[in-house]
């Protein structure tokens, strides 16, 4: 008999679901739903009070609607009545609804764990199962609270049911996952342990996940898991197929099990006891014979179970890293599955193969199969497999091979697929440089780079190879001669005409005998390709022919011509029309000598890690990247700082500061008129912000933060794209900003999107700030500005301010930004008028030593008594003259207006000119309000 | 662990979705669509692992499926776990439901979707497995539907 009777469903819930699945569209459909959510309602709110099942079935109703994704705002509470029912089915569903729907943040949490105590407590295994089950679906902070030192108790009891052990086990993982704070294993470590010599094989099941998480972040503590788990395992491998009984699955004896006593064993280092060793190896070693076995049975899941088992022993040998002779077995064994016919295992052992190349025992047996693996790039049909394949190339890679595998990426990226392109292209550049003993070859590789997917080159590959160009006065000739040839192609890359411009700019000179590159030759080249360039190449362009004009003075009227034409010198780009005046003028007033100095080669870059490799790990994940570093010894070169953790430049996305490298000629500094504005010209910046999508943390501005704690309006953010502009007002505790989102390019931003959110609202529903805003226009034009405005109101005190995160898309690229908005305490200040006297008297109320915040610190300004001034003006408090009977010191009075509650503050700030330092006191009404001024206003003076 | 469990036919309309992880509604349908997409695509015969989408966290995260007549079984899961060792588990989750409805198809998941929730309950539990013996699964529902029958009689 099936455990499922079909007929036995709730009929209401049957004809509910049907007449869902004939509604002909989309309208009906929501219609019917609405109606069902109507009537629902009413039941509930009605006076007739409801049987258990007719609450099941609305219940029931209701999770069906979610599936189909529609909101559920009610119903919560009749789910939580149903958990007190004595009634099984009630009890359950209302436990159902509550893990589908309920989150952690949600307010009824203290009638749910009222209920769920009860059950824990109830004896009966079923309804404790419900509880634990519940516990561990939520598993919010609250419950960690409630049940954090009960569960243990649950889990080594010794009357414990095996089914209530299971979910106690996995609950408690839960709670020391989202509180490992709350968990306290101390007493029980040895006895969860020792779950792993449980007779029955679920509750091993259960508990290893338990132990191996706790494992990985207590190691000490729980490293007698290790001898157990070894000779577990040794049990499980040395056992027949049927010896396990229902937990042989498909002639394997519990490979689950297998799989995660593996996995635990990968949290340690290899066992001390040699005894344990010995018989773990032998474990290890079984494991690999068997795979060379006939199969017992001939379905898939047969197979699936031994390999299972098989690639996870693999992992451990790659962990160990310690004995060759099964390092190498495993090796031999994922050859073997390279060519499987299952496609899971190929992709499987090339993955494997990826961790086994950093192993120096194994990576020359890894090479051996170079030529399986080009051909898996070649003619896999699955894009994951490829891309496993190009990972594994590109794991696989050290000197000897660096030519042929950078050979076949590069053929390969012809016909890549558009997803893995932009990987693969980093991927190339960075084993071309690190592996280029000869940079004629680095420099044909990163050109045929951009020949073949020059969209997909990114910045950081041709800044790098401009860098490498500079660095390297070997290869200058020749990347000149390979430029000026590239740039002959009638349909050249715009990357290219970058490279080109920059290094003939540079270099052009070294070919300049020849008469097929005269000056003039190269000049018109790179000018026949200037108009069908952007804004920011042309401006590249530009400072390459003024370039020229130093470099061959033969050229110098052509150019000036070029200069002085009215699409250069009256563009509409301002940074073109700049740069175009002020190289005429230049050109014309400056001595040759003067050119010469302000024109001179670029110096050498200062050696740092290459940003592709940072690119690379940003896009990967860190641990994805790491080169074999086997092979590292450079015998000639430059040694670029490749090193994981190497130096990593300062990411100057502000143009307020460019770096030194920033202007492409460095004549910031020397030119005679004026500096140069470079919106668009920070061309050789290591730019590693902006266009990832995953890392706000990089872009939040905290020192644009700082600047308007004492001031309301001005730029909050700026970048080559994007300008920020603020303007805000408060009263009492309301505020108003306007955000002004500036789009500084030539190209329209698509799907701009701005959300606020205030820190707390995640974790609690205690909000201490409201933010109101209305969404954006999601299309802003190129040079438009568009306006949104905020409207604040402040709850209560508070010390996060909220972050505003801006998503767009520039040009395909999304771009992901995330700004602390200057909205503080401070803002919600009346400022208070006060006679010394009372001044003082008050002072002296506030005397308890938490309503106190003191600092001493260094002035990082000038100590100008007027900035001073307007400074603590600016705080919104009342600069009180004559109180304090030191002339030098400044005393503030203002009172800070939430919704709930008024602090009043008294703050007092004295300056030592000798020692340029300060000493700021505050007392406020409200300790936390002190702490986070003083915070605050240390860092602005 | 386990982030997620999604069961939806082949035109993507979602069949049972179990979260792990707590996301809001919307991005849970979002991930739903997203998933399906990614899946949905691909040839049969192709390997069963794939790079989890942007919403579920990218490729820290693996979706591991199988497709069924009308339906797939998709498992999302961190490095943790082993990929065979999922494809094993959505067989066992499969032949179970299998068992219990006798010869299951997608009108029983439509039609008990709390069964399914039941049945899926006793073998994962906040993401880890608790379960991967089939008998001792259907034996624990079995037990829970005598409980619900002798409810029901009086």
């Amino acid at each position: 008999m099936p455990a499922v009777s079909k007929g036995d469903g709730m009929r209401g819930l049957a004809v509910f679901i049907s007449d869902i699945r004939n509604c002909k569209s989309k309208e009906a459909e929501i219609k019917r739903i609405n109606k069902e959510l109507a009537n629902i309602r009413s039941k509930f709110k009605g006076d007739k009070a409801l049987d258990g099942y007719s609450k099941k079935k609305y219940v029931c109703k209701l999770l069906f609607i979610f599936l189909l994704g529609h909101d559920i705002d009610f119903g919560h509470m009749e789910a939580v009545n149903l958990l007190s029912s004595n009634k099984y089915t009630e009890k359950q569903i209302g436990y159902l609804f509550i893990s589908v729907l309920v989150n952690s943040n949600s307010e009824l949490i203290r009638l749910i764990n009222n209920a769920i105590k009860n059950d824990l407590s109830s004896r009966n295994p079923t309804f404790m199962c419900l509880a634990l089950h519940c516990i561990a679906n939520v598993g919010s902070r609250e419950m960690a609270e409630a049940f954090a030192s009960e569960i243990p108790r649950i889990l080594v009891a010794g009357d414990t049911m095996d089914s209530v052990k299971q979910s106690a086990a996995l609950c408690l993982l839960r709670l020391y996952k989202t509180s490992p704070d709350l968990v306290l294993m101390g007493e029980w470590t040895s006895r969860v342990v020792h779950l792993l010599n449980d007779q029955h094989m679920g509750v091993v099941t259960a508990a290893i996940s338990l132990i191996t998480c706790l494992s990985q972040k207590n190691p000490d503590e729980f490293k007698t898991c290790v001898s157990l788990a070894v000779s577990r395992l040794s049990r499980i491998v040395s056992s027949a197929s049927t010896d396990l009984q229902d937990y042989t699955y498909y002639f394997v004896p519990a490979p689950w099990l297998s799989c995660k006593l593996l996995r635990l064993l990968q949290c340690y280092p290899p066992p001390e006891d040699g005894a344990v060793k010995g018989r773990l190896v032998e474990c290890l070693e079984t494991i690999l014979n068997k795979a060379q076995e006939p199969p017992k049975s001939k379905k898939v899941q047969h197979s699936n179970a031994k390999n299972a088992i098989l690639f996870e022993a693999i992992s451990l040998i790659i962990h160990y890293d310690s004995e060759p002779n099964l390092l190498v077995r495993a090796c031999n064994q994922l050859g073997q599955f390279l060519q499987h016919r299952e496609t899971n295992l190929r992709y499987l052992a090339l993955e494997s193969m990826c961790t086994l190349a950093s192993s120096e025992f194994s990576h020359e047996a890894v090479k051996t199969h170079i030529e399986t693996v080009i051909n898996a790039l070649k003619t896999e049909r699955d894009v994951s497999v490829r891309q496993r394949a190009a990972d594994l190339l590109y794991a696989m890679c050290d000197r000897s091979n660096a030519k042929q595998i950078v050979a076949e990426m590069l053929s390969y990226l012809e016909t890549a697929d558009y997803s893995i392109r932009e990987e693969m292209v980093l991927k190339v550049a960075i084993l071309a440089e690190k592996y280029a003993v000869d940079y004629s070859w680095y420099v044909d590789t990163i050109l045929n780079l951009i020949r073949i997917a020059g969209d997909y080159v990114s910045e950081e590959v041709w800044y790098r190879v401009i860098q490498i160009v500079i660095n390297r006065d070997d290869v200058q000739g020749y990347a000149a001669k390979t430029v000026f040839e590239a740039l002959q192609a009638p349909a050249c890359h715009e990357n290219m005409v970058k490279v080109g411009g920059y290094i003939l700019g540079e270099f052009g000179n070294l070919i300049a005998g020849d008469p097929r590159s005269s000056p003039l030759v190269q000049f018109n080249l790179l000018h026949s390709k200037f108009h069908l360039c952007s804004v920011p190449t042309r401006a590249l362009l530009l400072s390459a022919y003024i370039k020229f004009i130093n470099l061959f003075p033969e050229t110098k009227a052509t150019i000036q011509e070029v200069l002085r034409c009215d699409s250069q010198i009256r563009n509409s780009d301002v940074e073109l029309q700049q740069r175009a005046v002020e190289y005429l003028k230049l050109s014309s007033i400056a001595s040759t000598d003067v050119l010469a100095t302000v024109l001179e080669e670029m110096p050498p870059f200062p050696e740092r890690e290459s940003s592709i490799l940072a690119k690379l790990k940003k896009k990967k994940g860190p641990g994805a990247v790491s080169v074999p570093e086997l092979d590292d010894k450079r015998e000639a070169g430059l040694s670029f700082n490749q090193r994981i953790g190497g130096s990593i430049p300062a990411s100057p996305c502000r143009c307020s500061t460019p770096s030194p490298s920033a202007d492409l000629l460095g004549i910031r500094s020397a030119a005679p008129i004026g500096a140069t504005p470079t919106s668009t010209g920070s061309l050789l910046v290591d730019v590693f912000s902006e266009a990832g999508p995953a890392a706000p943390s990089a872009a939040v501005n905290d020192d644009g933060f700082l600047r308007f704690v004492c001031k309301n309006n001005g730029v909050l953010f700026e970048n080559q794209l994007l300008q920020i502009g603020i303007k805000s007002e408060y009263r009492q505790n309301l505020g108003r900003m306007y955000l002004f989102y500036g789009n500084k390019t030539s190209v329209q931003f698509a799907s701009f999107t701005t959300t606020v959110s205030c820190p707390g609202e995640l974790q609690s529903h205690i909000l201490s700030l409201n933010v109101q805003t209305k969404p954006v226009e999601p299309l802003v034009e190129g040079g438009a500005q568009i306006q949104q405005v905020l409207n604040i109101e402040c709850l209560t005190d508070f010390s996060e301010a909220p972050l505003l995160n801006i998503k767009f898309r520039y040009g395909g690229a999304l771009q992901n930004l995330s700004l602390k908005l200057p909205v503080t305490i401070n803002k919600f200040f009346q400022p208070t008028e006060m006679t010394s006297h009372d001044f003082f008297q008050r002072w002296k109320q506030l005397s308890q030593p938490q309503q106190e915040a003191q600092k001493i610190f260094k002035a990082n300004h000038g100590m100008d008594t007027e900035v001073l001034k307007a400074k603590l003006l600016g705080l919104g408090t009342a600069l009180l003259d004559d109180v304090d009977p030191n002339p030098e010191n400044y005393v503030c009075a203002g009172v800070i207006q939430t919704k709930g509650q008024q602090v009043g503050c008294l703050l007092r700030l004295e300056p030592n000119g000798q020692a340029q330092m300060y000493r700021l006191t505050l007392r406020c009404s409200k300790d936390s309000v002190s702490m986070r001024l003083c915070e605050l206003l240390a860092q602005q003076f | 662990m386990i982030k997620a469990i999604l069961i939806f036919n082949n035109h993507g309309k979602p069949r049972l979705s179990k979260f792990y992880e707590h996301y809001s509604e919307d991005t849970e349908q979002q991930i739903i669509r997203e998933t399906f997409h990614l899946v949905s695509k691909r040839d049969e015969n192709v390997c069963n692992f794939l790079e989890g989408g942007m919403l579920i966290g990218g490729s820290d995260y693996r979706l591991i499926y199988r497709h069924y007549a009308t339906l797939y079984f998709v498992f999302c899961v961190d490095s943790s776990e082993s990929e065979l060792g999922i494809l094993d588990l959505i067989q066992v989750f499969v032949e179970t439901l299998d068992k219990c409805f006798e010869n299951v198809c997608e009108l029983d998941l439509i039609f008990h979707v709390d069964k399914v929730h039941n049945i899926l309950a006793e073998m994962v539990m906040g993401g880890m497995v608790l379960e991967t013996n089939m008998n001792e699964i259907i034996t624990q529902v079995d037990s829970q539907n005598k409980m619900e029958k002798s409810e029901q009689s009086p």
